[in-house]
């Protein structure tokens, strides 16, 4: 179905991302939910609205009850909610945690949640990172086999939306050591089991993140996904999916900073001439232009190797988020330092940008994170 | 014909046509410039040329009624894979191909056309281009060779510089000035015979050892008048369009090798890797690992542009002044894997990678220089693209 779509459908669908977010979601909502302490951390009701236009079932096979667009058109609607710092369960569930179920779940797991999170109904949180930088491998959660099932003890953190999600889709070890791929499982589970602990994380983008510890958690043995060991084969491709989301995210974040920055060079004299017809600022704005096409060219690039299961899909995953790194790092600190001390005022925009940047950058791997792992995949 | 059909004949063609010796890295010294006195310094590049001109192949996007190859840019594409696939050599380097054609082909007369297209697509003349002045670099349009109009003919007078190739160059694509009283407004496109009567070539020495570039000078050069295209005294529009196609061919220049360079990667693991190529210093690593993420992110941002319908001329000023920055920092991190070996000028010390690798860096401090500063690529993004006030 990805790949019957044309470049006018992506073109039909970034102008409808864009209408939706610019009127259902502006950035003063995103201020609203920040200011009030909003307990969901988004807004159910946009969340509907999208799920309504089938974006929430975008990586869901037809027949599960989705619509199949494939990572491209998921890309295209997630950088469309970065101009506007929009908060939903796109990255949690759609983008991260249920691309798992879809590949690898059984008939049981599959019925029991996929076409609930296509209809926007069901939440699911990927229970994954453990350490302050990303690091897919290194798990020290343990899932010990007993009678019932497994048992639990560990503490995750970092579950994007882990406060207000249905399910969990946890990633833990069944065997070896901590940082071996080998050795890794991943169960389907309730967030509401006894001995699990969820406490929200309050974080600078004051977007949702929680910290989960299990103590002594029972589960039942159907709730393991794929093979007993094997979870890091259908975790790491979901991560690269998941990276280059990521990473059209950070474009319309660093377009939409960058479109605001321009406007101020416009608009803002000093010594008696708008400060944008400086040629100091002109050649910094000239390349930061530069750097947002070249990040763009990079996540098209990969959404697409993905959506072709291209051989160097994960190369080009790496380009995408080095790239979107980099590039969001220097136009979100150029745009408060352009804005002056206007920049570094609560009420101007362009901090908004700087805060959820750096979230976004550590999210799923920074720039060194993939810059080694390119070097490694390319036999450096 | 399908795409499919048309690549099988594409490759079953190259594979009978294309000479072994053609389907090997070329050194500089061996590329077919084509003019009057054309050097064909491989045995087997004149045989290659002739059979590539007799398709159409040295311009496959033009028409065929001018010499082209009538390919649609898919066909092309298709064309471009499968001589990349055996590695065929391009059959025929040329500045007409890459900047005066595709000019002519958008704005010249059918008279223009029919005499200058088919000529450049079989390599029988050799264009220079004459644009820069020695008080005329940046500013362009500050230049100071005059075109006067004697009613038959103009006669020109003044100095050029940076000419490239120029001392074996037939013709040039010029730019003159037809009126002295405003500036952008009283420049001119001429085109004339660089075996006038008047013209005199210096070569210049350049930091690299290599003397491409040249001093061009006019002294009373008497040309006839229906070799000026375009209007007379709208020669700057004309300028900055050719600029644009110049542009995006330098920008590619680092992205297709053409040089005596082998890849990148293969330099970086040869002087900083092990027995297995990898790279052990995980700073070195890092440095190269940047690069080769840059040139694919590079590498697919040229596909984008040159896929969209138009590349306007702050696209083709953003594909410059990257692909040569970019050249620029690969060469400054070769240099640095290499270390001592990467440092020889001359001698049988140094093995012939190592002195191309030198003069190569020294080279590609050009890049972004010729056709246009980075600077003034930056100056182009900023009121082209971003619309920031002068």
């Amino acid at each position: 179905m990805a790949d019957q779509l044309t470049q006018q459908d992506h073109e039909l669908l970034r102008d409808t991302a864009a209408r939706f977010f610019g009127e259902r979601s502006p950035l003063g909502a995103m201020r609203q939910l920040r200011d009030e302490q909003n307990e969901v951390g988004f807004d159910r009701e946009v969340w509907r609205e999208m799920s309504e236009m089938g974006w929430a079932g975008i990586l869901i096979d037809e027949a599960d009850g989705g619509v199949d667009l494939g990572y491209r058109a998921l890309g295209t609607i997630l950088e469309q909610s970065g101009r506007t710092l929009t908060a939903s369960p796109l990255l949690s569930t759609v983008l991260s945690a249920t691309p798992i179920i879809s590949r690898a779940g059984n008939e049981a797991q599959r019925a029991d949640t996929l076409s609930a999170v296509a209809d926007g109904a069901l939440m699911i949180a990927l229970a994954h990172e453990e350490c302050p930088r990303h690091a897919p491998h290194r798990i020290a959660t343990r899932a010990v086999k007993n009678d019932d099932g497994y048992v639990i003890n560990g503490k995750k953190t970092f579950v994007l939306d882990g406060h207000v999600a249905d399910r969990l889709l946890l990633v833990a070890r069944t065997s070896c050591e901590d940082d071996q791929r080998e050795g890794i499982s991943l169960f389907l589970i309730d967030n509401a089991l006894p001995g699990i602990r969820i406490k929200r994380t309050r974080m600078v983008d004051s977007r949702n993140a929680a910290n989960i510890r299990f103590n002594n958690v029972q589960i039942p043995a159907g709730s393991i996904i794929g093979t007993v060991g094997g979870g890091a084969d259908i975790l790491d491709p979901v991560l690269d999916g998941a990276r280059a989301g990521v990473a059209a995210e950070m474009l319309g974040s660093g377009q939409e900073a960058f479109d605001i920055t321009v406007e101020y060079l416009k608009v803002r004299e000093q010594f008696g001439a708008p400060i944008g017809s400086f040629q100091a600022l002109k050649h910094r704005a000239a390349e930061m232009y530069c750097e947002i096409e070249l990040a763009r060219s990079a996540v098209y690039a990969a959404l697409d190797a993905l959506d072709q299961k291209a051989r160097d899909a994960a190369e080009l995953v790496c380009v995408a988020k080095a790239k979107a790194c980099d590039m969001l790092e220097l136009v979100s600190n150029e745009a408060v330092q352009m804005h002056g001390g206007i920049g570094m005022t609560d009420e101007a925009d362009v901090g908004l940008f700087l805060k959820r940047a750096r979230v976004a950058q550590q999210l799923y791997g920074d720039v060194v994170f993939h810059r080694q792992r390119f070097a490694d995949l390319i036999g450096l | 014909m399908t795409l499919e059909d048309f690549r099988s004949e594409t490759r079953a063609w190259l594979e009978e046509n294309c000479p072994p010796g053609m389907r090997t890295p070329m050194p500089d010294d061996e590329r077919v410039w084509g003019g009057k006195n054309p050097v064909f310094k491989h045995p087997e590049s004149k045989v290659w040329m002739e059979r590539m001109v007799e398709r159409g192949w040295t311009a496959p996007q033009w028409p065929r009624e001018y010499g082209g190859g009538g390919l649609s840019r898919a066909e092309a594409a298709i064309l471009t894979e499968e001589m990349n696939r055996i590695s065929a050599r391009p059959p025929l380097f040329s500045f007409g191909l890459g900047m005066l054609g595709p000019l002519l082909l958008d704005i010249g007369t059918q008279a223009e056309k029919e005499r200058y297209l088919a000529p450049i697509t079989r390599g029988e003349i050799r264009w220079c281009q004459g644009y820069s002045e020695p008080g005329a670099g940046s500013d362009l349009a500050g230049l100071q060779t005059r075109a006067e109009d004697k009613g038959d003919h103009y006669l020109v007078n003044g100095q050029k510089v940076w000419t490239s190739y120029a001392h074996h160059a037939d013709w040039i694509f010029c730019l003159v000035r037809t009126d002295t009283s405003v500036k952008h407004a009283g420049i001119s496109f001429l085109l004339f015979d660089m075996h006038s009567p008047g013209v005199e070539v210096r070569p210049i020495k350049l930091i690299s050892g290599a003397s491409a570039f040249c001093e061009t000078f006019f002294d009373n050069v008497k040309v006839p008048k229906d070799q000026l295209v375009g209007e007379v005294n709208g020669g700057w529009a004309i300028a900055k369009q050719l600029l644009a196609h110049e542009r995006a061919m330098i920008s590619q220049l680092g992205a297709r090798g053409g040089n005596r360079l082998p890849p990148f990667k293969d330099m970086a693991r040869r002087y900083a890797g092990d027995a297995n190529g990898r790279i052990a210093d995980p700073l070195l690593r890092d440095l190269v690992a940047r690069q080769l993420i840059n040139d694919r992110a590079f590498e697919s941002t040229s596909k984008r542009a040159i896929g969209s319908a138009d590349a306007a001329a702050g696209v083709a000023s953003m594909l410059k002044y990257y692909g040569t920055e970019q050249n620029k920092r690969k060469m400054e991190v070769i240099m640095k894997c290499a270390g001592y070996a990467g440092l020889g000028w001359e001698g049988e010390e140094f093995d012939d990678n190592d002195l191309v690798l030198c003069r190569s860096w020294l080279r590609s401090k050009g890049n972004s220089i010729e056709g246009g500063t980075s600077e003034v690529q930056l100056n182009v993004i900023a009121k082209r693209i971003l619309g920031l006030p002068d």
